[in-house]
C-alpha cells in the first residue's frame, strides 16, 4: 500500500531540506568557491568576487605553507594510525581475555579519554606538557631523564599533539576491537589448540585474520580523522613553532576564517574533501572484500 | 565456554599492564582536578602536589564573576539541547519513513542520505557560513543550532532500529483507522527508546563537545559556548593555569557524569557503528 504524500513529506521531509542545505548544495557551492578570488570584500557583496579558473589550486601547489600543513599532517598520521591500532588491539585483547578481572571498569576507565572535549583536555596537557612544572617532565625526572620543552621545540611539538591524539583515540577502538574479538567463534581457538599452536600463535594466526574486517574499517576511519587533525594543534601550538604543527584543516580555517581568503580556503576544503572521499570508497569497496 | 590456564605470572604481567593504561587515561583528569582547586602559591610547586594544602573554591568564583562563565555555559545547555532534541526528533521521523513507508525512489533517497554520513565538515563549513551571514544568523542561537539538526547518521542509526519493529503492529493499528501520526507517537516512538536513547547521547555529547562550528558561527563573546569561552580562557598567560583547570572541569565534568550514567547505550551504539560500517 502506498504511504500518501502528505505523510512523505512530512515525516521525510525536513530532514531531507535540512540535508540539502547543509549537506549537498554546500559541496557543489564550495567547488564553485574554489574557482573564484572570494575574500572579505565578497562577503556582504558577493559580485565582489570574480572566477579565476584554476587560479587557487595552481597557487595552492606554489604554496610552500600548504604543503608543510599536508606533510605535517602526514607525520602525524603515519605515527598516530599504528600507534593508536597497535595499542587499541592490544588493550581489547588484554581485556577480552576470560581470566582478566574488572573487564567493565577496566572499558570505561580507558574510554573516559574519548569522551572527554579536546579543547578542554588539551588545556591540561599543555599544563602537564610545561617544561618546568608539567607532569610529564617531572615524571621523566624520576627517571633521571631530562624532558625537552615539549611545545616550545620544533622537533618535540607534533610528537606531543601526537600523544593527545593517541591517547584520545585509543579507547574508542577498543570498544570496537572487542566487540570485533567477541565475534570470533570459540571453536576456532578449539582447533588452533588442539593443533598445539600456542596462546601467542592462536593471536596471530587466529585472532588477527578473523579481525580483518574491524582491523580495515578502524584503520580507515582512523586515517579520515586524523586527516582533519585541527582542535589538538590549535590548543596547544597554534600551528607552531615554526609551522611543526600546522595541520592542513587548521591552515585551512587560518585562510577562510582569519584571512577571509574564502576562494582559496575552499580550494584547499577541496582537496581534502577528494582525499577523504577516496579513503570512504576504497573502505566501501575494498571492506566488502575482505568481509565475503 | 573455552577454559584456559592462565600462569600467575600472566596474570600479573596484563593487569599491571591495564593498571599503568588505566593511570595514563585517568592522570590527566586527576590533574586537571587538583590543580583547579590550587592557589596561586601552589601551582608552581615543584614537585607537584596531589592534594592542595589549601584548597580553593576561588578559580571557580573568578571564573564566574570575573570571566562571565555562566553565559557561555547557558549557551552550550541551550544550544546542545535544543540541538539534540530537534535531532533525535527529525531522525525518528525520517527513520519511521525510510523503515517503514511505501513510495517510489525511497531507496536512493535513503542512499542519498547515507551518502551524507561521509561529508566532512570542513567542506560544507564556507558555504554554510556565507549562507548564515546573508541569513544574518551569525551570533545567533539558530545559527549555531539548524547546520547541526539533520544528522545523517542519526536517521541510519533509527532506521535500522525501526525496520526491526514487526510490521503487523502497524498493521493492526492501521485497520484500527490509524494514520501515520497516530502509529508514529503511539507505536514506533514507545517502542524505539533504547535507540533514541542512544542516538540523544551521542548527538548530545557531539554538540556540547562541537568546537569549529562555534568558533566561525559565534563570534561574539556573548554567544562562546563552552568549548570557545574555554579556548580563549587557554590563550591567557600563565598565571591563570589553576583557572584554566577550573574552566576544563566545567566543560568535562557535565560529560563525565553523562557517560558514567549511560555507559551502556554508548558501548552499543559505537559497537555498531563499527560492525555495520
Amino acid at each position: 500500500m502506498k504511504t500518501p504524500l502528505k505523510a512523505i513529506i512530512t515525516f521525510i521531509g525536513p530532514s531531507i531540506i535540512l540535508l540539502l542545505i547543509f549537506m549537498l548544495i554546500p559541496i557543489i557551492v564550495s567547488l564553485t568557491l574554489s574557482f573564484t578570488d572570494f575574500n572579505v570584500f565578497a562577503i556582504y557583496n558577493w559580485s565582489n568576487a570574480s572566477f579565476i579558473g584554476f587560479q587557487n589550486y595552481i597557487n595552492l601547489m606554489k604554496d610552500p605553507l600548504f604543503w608543510r600543513a599536508l606533510l605535517n599532517t602526514l607525520y602525524a598520521l603515519v605515527v598516530a594510525m599504528p600507534l593508536t591500532i597497535i595499542l587499541a588491539l592490544s588493550f581489547a585483547a588484554l581485556i577480552n581475555r576470560e581470566a582478566t578481572y574488572f573487564k567493565n571498569f577496566f572499558k570505561v576507565s580507558f574510554y573516559l579519554p574519548s569522551i572527554t572535549n579536546t579543547v578542554a583536555i588539551a588545556i591540561v596537557w599543555s599544563w602537564m606538557l610545561n617544561p618546568d612544572y608539567g607532569l610529564i617532565n617531572w615524571f621523566l625526572g624520576l627517571l633521571g631523564i631530562k624532558g625537552p620543552n615539549w611545545l616550545g621545540d620544533p622537533a618535540w611539538a607534533m610528537p606531543s599533539v601526537i600523544m593527545l591524539v593517541v591517547w584520545k583515540a585509543v579507547g574508542y577502538n577498543i570498544i570496537l576491537f572487542i566487540a570485533g574479538l567477541q565475534n570470533i567463534p570459540d571453536y576456532l581457538y578449539e582447533a588452533a589448540e588442539l593443533d598445539g599452536a600456542s596462546r601467542f600463535q592462536q593471536f596471530l594466526h587466529v585472532t588477527i585474520p578473523s579481525l580483518r574486517p574491524t582491523i580495515f574499517f578502524v584503520t580507515v576511519m582512523t586515517i579520515i580523522g586524523y586527516l582533519q587533525l585541527f582542535e589538538e594543534p590549535y590548543m596547544l601550538t597554534g600551528g607552531g613553532p615554526l609551522d611543526s604543527t600546522l595541520s592542513i584543516v587548521l591552515y585551512l580555517y587560518r585562510q577562510g576564517f582569519r584571512f577571509f581568503k574564502l576562494g582559496y580556503a575552499s580550494s584547499i576544503a577541496f582537496v581534502l574533501f577528494i582525499m577523504i572521499f577516496a579513503l570512504t570508497f576504497i573502505q566501501m569497496k575494498v571492506g566488502k572484500n575482505i568481509e565475503a | 565456554m573455552r577454559k584456559v590456564k592462565v600462569s600467575p605470572i600472566e596474570q600479573i604481567v596484563v593487569h599491571l599492564i591495564l593498571i599503568i593504561w588505566l593511570l595514563i587515561s585517568v592522570i590527566p583528569f586527576a590533574w586537571m582536578l587538583s590543580t583547579s582547586f590550587k592557589g596561586p602559591g601552589e601551582i608552581f610547586i615543584f614537585p607537584p602536589r596531589w592534594i592542595p594544602k589549601n584548597p580553593t573554591l576561588k578559580n571557580y568564583k573568578d571564573l564566574f564573576q570575573q570571566m562571565n562563565f555562566g553565559r557561555p555555559f547557558l549557551n552550550s545547555v541551550v544550544v546542545s539541547l535544543s540541538t539534540t532534541f530537534l535531532s533525535v526528533l527529525l531522525a525518528t521521523m525520517a527513520g519511521y519513513g525510510f523503515a517503514k513507508f511505501n513510495f517510489k525512489n525511497k531507496n536512493t533517497l535513503f542512499l542519498l542520505v547515507l551518502g551524507t554520513v561521509m561529508v566532512p565538515g570542513q567542506i560544507t563549513m564556507i558555504p554554510v557560513f556565507l549562507l548564515l551571514t546573508k541569513l544574518s544568523l551569525l551570533n545567533t542561537y539558530w545559527g549555531l543550532i539548524l547546520p547541526a539538526i539533520a544528522n545523517a547518521f542519526n536517521i541510519f542509526f533509527m532506521r535500522q532500529f525501526i525496520s526491526g519493529i514487526p510490521d503487523e503492529l502497524i498493521e493492526a493499528a492501521k485497520m484500527d483507522g490509524a494514520n501515520e501520526g497516530w502509529i508514529f507517537f503511539k507505536v514506533i516512538i514507545p517502542l524505539s527508546k533504547p535507540a533514541m536513547a542512544a542516538i540523544t547521547i551521542f548527538t548530545f555529547t557531539g554538540s556540547w563537545n562541537n568546537f569549529l562550528w562555534p568558533l566561525i558561527i559565534a563570534t561574539d563573546e556573548s554567544m562562546y559556548t563552552l568549548p570557545v569561552a574555554v579556548s580563549v580562557l587557554g590563550g591567557q598567560y600563565t598565571e591563570n593555569i589553576a583557572m584554566q583547570m577550573a574552566g576544563s572541569v566545567i566543560v568535562i565534568l557535565p560529560l563525565i557524569i553523562v557517560f558514567l550514567f549511560t555507559q551502556k547505550y554508548f558501548i552499543k551504539g559505537i559497537t555498531f557503528t563499527g560492525l555495520k560500517g
